[in-house]
């Protein structure tokens, strides 16, 4: 109808004056452009995605409950964890009030009989959650501070990686040539050493503790987040916004500062939350082989090993330390896995 | 191929210089470390002492001893264990690797191929209760430390049950069954994962689509197309895998008493014997690199695709 009218006009070869014009309103193109959705931030999207994934949201509130409960070690633990209680060592977990056996302070002897060990030991009034240990010392509080310990020391592993292995993969992809050449051979050397024996060969010279654990682990981990995030830059450098950014007269500190690293969060956020497990798992490693976290300090891998030695009579002094340290690197792998996607659903393995 | 040959040149260049590295940073640690061979023997005189040390060309100048340690490692000779009878460390661990091999193999093979089963169900039937158990186990495999599961089954099916000898290495099949299935858990969490992101992947390429438009059906195209082109790429998956079986090969083999190198290797640990160390860290190494360096090259001359952008980007 309206391609009729124009002909006309034109067929009439009248000027076209302005007032022939009518602005176009209403729904038809106006709204066409319009987003609906409200805009998302990266980190926005990544957090709408995780959100669905329910083993992922799970996991991350069990990891914030264990990290509560670590924190708060010194004040909710029940005993002491330095003071040996001779008379009260290796007694069975007692839950007042329930009459389950395993949980009510009784141990199963020869036979079918149960004993009630609390009533042998002449302990009155004072009750063991999950029991005692061979020192007698209490096993709740020992695992909350051994928590405390293994987390920690996680933490801290993963911090120096994500610095060391962010720094060394941006300098060596962002300058290329030949400081990239010999960086990269430098690490292809690194990496031929298996992490396992240069930690432990770091454990013998070092006195064992905390803080040569936490080098020994840093020193090795570094390795693969270096590569991830050096094979990333090298695909962001050449990207049209570093482009624009470096016209302008940016400063190469400011681009790496400010355009790199939040490009290469996702990447960088997913690695260390893989190197977090890791760095649990070796800990306890180490420490199950007897080169770890030396006495009285403890760490779940150094309770685990202490039960290990007498797991088939005393079970509970073993599993539930292996307990809370699988439960925590089931929930960091859940969680580390559901981030991946959450953050690039097309990034694979 | 001229390329091919320089390029791999290199690679045992740095293979070498890797290990020349790792062998001088050991030998000056253990030096930095204090005690000596004799430390626990007591009952020694000081003349008695001297004529020992000297005898072990222990009071030699540090850099004599690197050199004739080098030296040593050319011909095969790793020095003098401190703790196991003075044997030799090359006769020590010689008379372990079998059941260390032994084990590593056949937790390799179990575990890849469960895995790879476990992998292709979980891509064949995306996003089903099969896929989530498939990831579920995976995960699992990946976050139960091995000391854990290796005294879990220990407990269940030596202990309880009774079906397997609780520890020890005898010729029998059976000693190897449970620390084998206890290995065996991280290359089957790895490869199933490994196998499932490859499978799905390679389910969407253009040739899968065609066996599909030719009639076959979708088992029969998962078999003889996509298994095969996934499995290449589970090459790369063996330097990680070998990695895993050292650490793991350690607590395991401790756990059931094998004579293995693990074990050997631990017992070293503790009773800080250093030529030992020394041995197993080189041992351990090598492999290592070897491994590597072999996978790389397999790879290349699998996948062609790999070869020549490799050489494209030399």
């Amino acid at each position: 109808m309206e391609t009729h009218n124009n002909n006309q006009i034109f067929n009439q070869n009248t000027t076209i004056s302005s007032d022939m014009f009518e602005q176009v309103s209403g729904s038809a193109t106006e709204n066409n452009e319009k987003i609906s959705a409200p805009s998302l931030s990266f980190m926005q999207d990544s957090w709408r995605r995780l959100k669905k994934n329910k083993a992922a949201v799970t996991s991350l509130f069990i990891i914030l409950l264990i990290m509560l409960l670590a924190l708060l070690a010194p004040v909710i633990a029940p005993h002491d964890i330095e003071t040996q209680v001779t008379e009260h060592a290796n007694l069975p977990p007692k839950v007042p009030g329930i009459e389950i056996p395993g949980l009510d302070g009784t141990a199963a002897t020869s036979g079918d009989m149960r004993i009630d060990k609390y009533a042998q030991v002449e302990a009155g009034d004072t009750y063991y959650l999950l029991g005692t240990d061979s020192l007698g010392r209490d096993l709740l509080s020992r695992i909350l501070f051994g928590t405390r310990i293994s987390l920690l020391i996680a933490f801290a592993a993963a911090f120096f990686d994500l610095t060391i292995g962010v720094i060394y993969g941006l300098v060596s992809g962002w300058n290329g040539g030949r400081i990239d050449n010999v960086m990269q051979r430098i690490l292809e050397i690194l990496s031929g050493v298996p992490n396992l024996v240069v930690v432990i060969l770091m454990l013998l010279v070092f006195e064992p503790g905390i803080i040569s654990i936490i080098i020994a682990l840093a020193i090795t981990g570094w390795i693969p987040m270096a590569r991830i995030v050096r094979a990333q830059t090298l695909k962001l450098k050449n990207q049209e916004f570093i482009l624009a950014a470096r016209t302008l007269g940016e400063s190469s500190w400011k681009i790496a500062v400010k355009h790199m690293i939040s490009n290469l969060s996702g990447v960088i956020i997913i690695q260390t939350m893989f190197s977090i497990p890791a760095a649990i798992f070796f800990e306890a490693f180490l420490s199950f082989i007897g080169i770890g976290i030396p006495a009285p300090l403890a760490s779940l891998g150094t309770l685990i090993n202490d039960g290990y030695k007498t797991f088939t009579f005393l079970p509970h002094l073993m599993w539930y330390p292996a307990g809370v340290l699988c439960v925590l690197m089931i929930s960091f792998n859940f969680l580390a896995d559901g981030l991946r996607d959450a953050f690039d659903p097309k990034m694979k393995d | 191929m001229k390329n091919f040959m320089r390029y791999y040149g290199k690679r045992v260049l740095y293979m070498l210089l890797t290990l020349f590295l790792i062998a001088s940073i050991t030998f000056f640690l253990m030096n930095l470390l204090p005690g000596t061979p004799f430390t626990n023997e007591d009952k020694l005189s000081e003349a008695q002492l001297l004529i020992m040390q000297e005898q072990y060309g222990l009071n030699d100048p540090v850099i004599v001893q690197y050199f004739r340690y080098m030296g040593g490692l050319l011909t095969g000779n790793l020095g003098v264990s401190f703790q196991f009878d003075n044997t030799p460390v090359t006769e020590l661990l010689a008379s372990r690797v079998g059941p260390s091999l032994q084990i590593g193999f056949q937790a390799v093979i179990l575990g890849t191929f469960l895995g790879i089963i476990l992998g292709v169900i979980a891509a064949m039937k995306q996003n089903s209760w099969a896929d989530t158990l498939a990831t579920f186990m995976a995960i699992l495999g990946r976050s139960i430390p091995n000391f854990v599961f290796a005294v879990l089954l220990q407990l269940v099916f030596a202990v309880q049950l009774q079906w397997f000898p609780i520890a020890l290495w005898d010729d029998g099949f059976s000693y190897s069954v449970l620390p084998t299935i206890a290995l065996a858990i991280a290359p089957l969490a790895d490869s199933a994962r490994f196998i499932r992101t490859e499978m799905v992947d390679v389910l969407g390429s253009d040739y899968i689509e065609l066996a599909r438009a030719k009639g076959l059906s979708r088992w029969a195209v998962a078999f003889k197309h996509g298994v095969r082109n996934a499995l290449i790429p589970l090459i790369t998956l063996i330097g990680p895998m070998a990695v895993a079986l050292m650490t793991g090969s350690m607590v395991v083999e401790s756990i059931y008493a094998i004579p293995g190198i693990g074990e050997q290797f631990i017992k070293s640990i503790q009773s800080n014997d250093y030529p030992t160390i020394m041995g197993v860290t080189l041992l351990y190494s090598t492999m290592l690199v070897v491994i590597i360096l072999i996978v790389d090259m397999l790879y290349g001359l699998i996948d062609p695709r790999i070869r020549i952008s490799s050489k494209g980007g030399k």
